[in-house]
């Protein structure tokens, strides 16, 4: 799960971590209102979206005047802003963060998460921030610095020195990053966070450390852990599709194809995408309805799959193991008789009972075809939507 | 033989009184598999499936001898379980709950360091040798005892290897589901450096997907290590960057772990990659 920038900087103040004086608008009105209440002579407004590479598509703009503020803020408000994070469409913008301008000397690096590789939590920073931290982990690696913590041990003091001798801090500078990654590592336990990045942290004409820019994620499995951090999910950045799906505890991803696909188990679920796009054709989305397949969870899966206009035909691929191939098969006649579907249905079915499961879908009436194997489903399935 | 399991392989199930771990405990005991008991706490002393449930795992380790636990507890108690199973000094741990917080999978598998428990999992369909003792949710029917070892981090996916290796008539010696989480036990090297000292498997699917780097491990180990013929599949080559694919492991983050990457690494190694999942059985029969 992601939250807002000024969500997360609210986070970091509660733990300690220096970030820039300001406060979220969401009119143009409060964004004066802030900006006036913060005073000094310049401001940013920077547009709350869950997606990173803002600054380059104009979400992020720097203000001289109260009416400037008011004039970026009337642009930004309402619209969607598109970046190298999201899809055509954009995400809405409908807040916005004011700060005070920062003197900024130097751009670091600093971000934490959970390495698979090690399993350990990790702290990686580098002297290059503000940049695409991948990047720079492709072309210089040598700029990154890397600290596992050992879960037992916890954040020592002497791997936080590492990291500040290692960005060329000194001083009461070595204490304050110190105490900003002591923050990070109690934010990130306390929370069940996946990963916390700050990119840039900032040292100012005057030697401070500040987070200028602040991102979260939260470990999905762990949120119903959290109500606090459940409280900051704002499904207006969210696709609306994977919202609902996940109301009937489904898997869905939206994606640019024409043919729809249902499948059980995740791994399953790829590979039919996978075979579709072998055959020469597209798939409209990633779907898996999970174990213990019911017609419930079939008819809110077809009504998902169809609400994407461009879907031509739909591949339904289950292989049935605990759940028998007939009762499966009686789902799938209940659902698309429920719901009305009319677009071609090319349902591969395998496992338990799959002869009466595949006796079930023949001569129906509807435009239901029953393959044989999965190999010809998928090529069936291509063919249809063509033939549309 | 088979690797992990085999008929004398004595089971206990945590989660044993739930739905979940009293319908799988049937379809595990009509299989033959020796499940001998479970944990429930408060329901020590009762009698559930004909057999006996005790309060803690270190109860029923003592009284039935039992090596091995199959976990069914919610998410947020399975940590805890694992690491009950650990210290009442159970050597097969296998874990089918999904949705673990990673950060207590992290301290799990930290506190396991320097035990000789293997885990399984979690989020897996389990282990089992056909024929001889079956431990998770596969589906029993579609298995035949042959000379297969199959490894797959997808559940349904082990599923089509071993319905297509079924189909063969290669059958399996033991197929290992390691799961779909980002931070789990047993990993494929782990299982291939077992299927290669293994008589009874004379080949090895290995299933893999998006996410993580361990395919590309197994790709260096196969080489170095595996004469035994192996076939490779990898899920997700049409999977977008950034998203979650189901699996919570299952994430193309930064360019890395792609299917393509994957499939690079395992080629290079001189492994046979499917193309289409359909072609796992059809390509393990030719090497033989």
């Amino acid at each position: 799960m992601n939250i807002h920038e000024y969500q997360a900087k609210q986070l970091f103040k509660a733990y300690g971590i220096a970030v820039p004086q300001g406060m979220f608008a969401n009119t143009p009105e409060a964004a004066v209102q802030v900006a006036n209440d913060l005073g000094g002579e310049g401001w940013v407004v920077k547009a709350q979206v869950h997606a990173g590479g803002r600054g380059k598509v104009g979400g992020v703009k720097v203000a001289k005047s109260l009416d400037q503020v008011a004039e970026i803020s009337e642009e930004l408000l309402g619209k969607r802003l598109v970046t190298i994070q999201t899809d055509h469409l954009g995400l809405p913008i409908n807040s916005l963060l004011i700060e005070g301008l920062s003197p900024i000397k130097r751009e670091l690096y600093l971000s934490i998460l959970v390495d698979r590789a090690t399993e350990r939590v990790i702290f990686i920073a580098s002297v290059a921030g503000g940049m695409d931290i991948e990047a720079v982990a492709h072309d210089s690696p040598e700029q990154i610095i890397t600290v596992p913590v050992h879960p037992a041990a916890g954040l020592q003091a002497n791997q936080c020195r590492k990291v500040a001798y290692n960005l060329g801090l000194k001083g009461s500078q070595v204490k304050a990053l110190t105490k900003i990654m002591q923050g990070m590592y109690d934010l990130f336990l306390d929370k069940d966070a996946t990963q916390i990045e700050i990119n840039p942290l900032i040292e100012t004409e005057s030697g401070d450390l500040l987070a200028l820019d602040a991102k979260i994620n939260f470990d999905d499995n762990a949120v119903g852990l959290h109500s606090d951090i459940l409280a900051m999910k704002d499904p207006t950045q969210e696709d609306d599709k994977e919202n609902y799906a996940q109301k009937y505890g489904l898997n869905y991803i939206t994606l640019e194809g024409n043919i729809g696909c249902m499948v059980n188990g995740a791994g399953l679920a790829m590979a039919t995408m996978d075979l579709v796009k072998l055959k020469g054709g597209l798939p409209a989305n990633f779907l898996d309805v999970g174990g213990g397949t019911n017609v419930e969870k079939v008819c809110e899966a077809f009504k998902l799959i169809l609400s994407d206009s461009s879907v031509k035909a739909v591949l339904v691929n289950i292989f049935g193991g605990i759940v028998q191939c007939d009762v499966i098969a009686s789902g799938i006649l209940a659902a698309i008789e429920q719901i009305h579907v009319t677009v071609p249905v090319v349902v591969r079915l395998e496992g338990t009972n799959v002869e009466q499961g595949r006796a079930l879908l023949t001569d129906t009436g509807l435009n239901i075809y029953p393959a044989e194997d999965l190999a010809h489903a998928a090529e069936q399935v291509v063919a249809l939507a063509e033939a549309v | 033989m088979s690797i992990l399991i085999n008929k004398d392989t004595k089971v206990i199930c945590q989660g044993f009184t739930g739905k979940q771990g009293t319908f799988h405990s049937e379809q595990t005991l009509a299989y033959g598999t020796q499940l001998v008991g479970g944990v429930t706490p408060e329901r020590g002393g009762e009698l559930h499936l004909g057999l006996p449930v005790f309060n803690t795992v270190d109860d029923a380790v003592k009284t039935t001898g039992a090596t091995a636990s199959v976990i069914y507890v919610p998410p947020f108690y399975a940590a805890d379980a694992i690491l009950e199973a650990v210290e009442a000094g159970i050597k097969l741990i296998v874990c089918i709950t999904e949705g673990i917080p990673i950060l207590q999978m992290l301290r799990v598998k930290a506190a396991m360091a320097g035990t000789d428990t293997l885990l399984v999992g979690p989020n897996c369909p389990g282990v089992i040798t056909p024929g001889e003792c079956k431990i998770g949710i596969m589906p029993a029917k579609i298995h035949l005892p042959g000379s297969i070892g199959i490894v797959s981090r997808s559940g349904t996916l082990t599923y089509e290897s071993v319905h297509q290796t079924t189909q063969q008539g290669l059958g399996q010696s033991t197929c290992v589901g390691i799961g779909g989480d980002p931070i789990h036990g047993m990993n494929f090297v782990d299982a291939l450096s077992r299927f290669q000292a293994d008589d009874q498997t004379k080949g090895i699917v290995m299933v893999g997907e998006i996410g993580g780097s361990e395919e590309e491990d197994a790709a260096d180990y196969i080489k170095a290590h595996v004469t035994k013929p192996v076939v490779a599949y990898i899920a997700g080559q049409t999977a977008p960057s950034g998203k979650r694919m189901g699996h919570a492991g299952a994430i193309v983050t930064g360019g890395k772990g792609t299917a393509k990457g994957k499939i690079a690494a395992l080629k290079s190694a001189g492994i046979e990659v499917c193309v289409s999942p359909t072609d796992i059985g059809a390509a393990m029969k030719a090497c033989f």
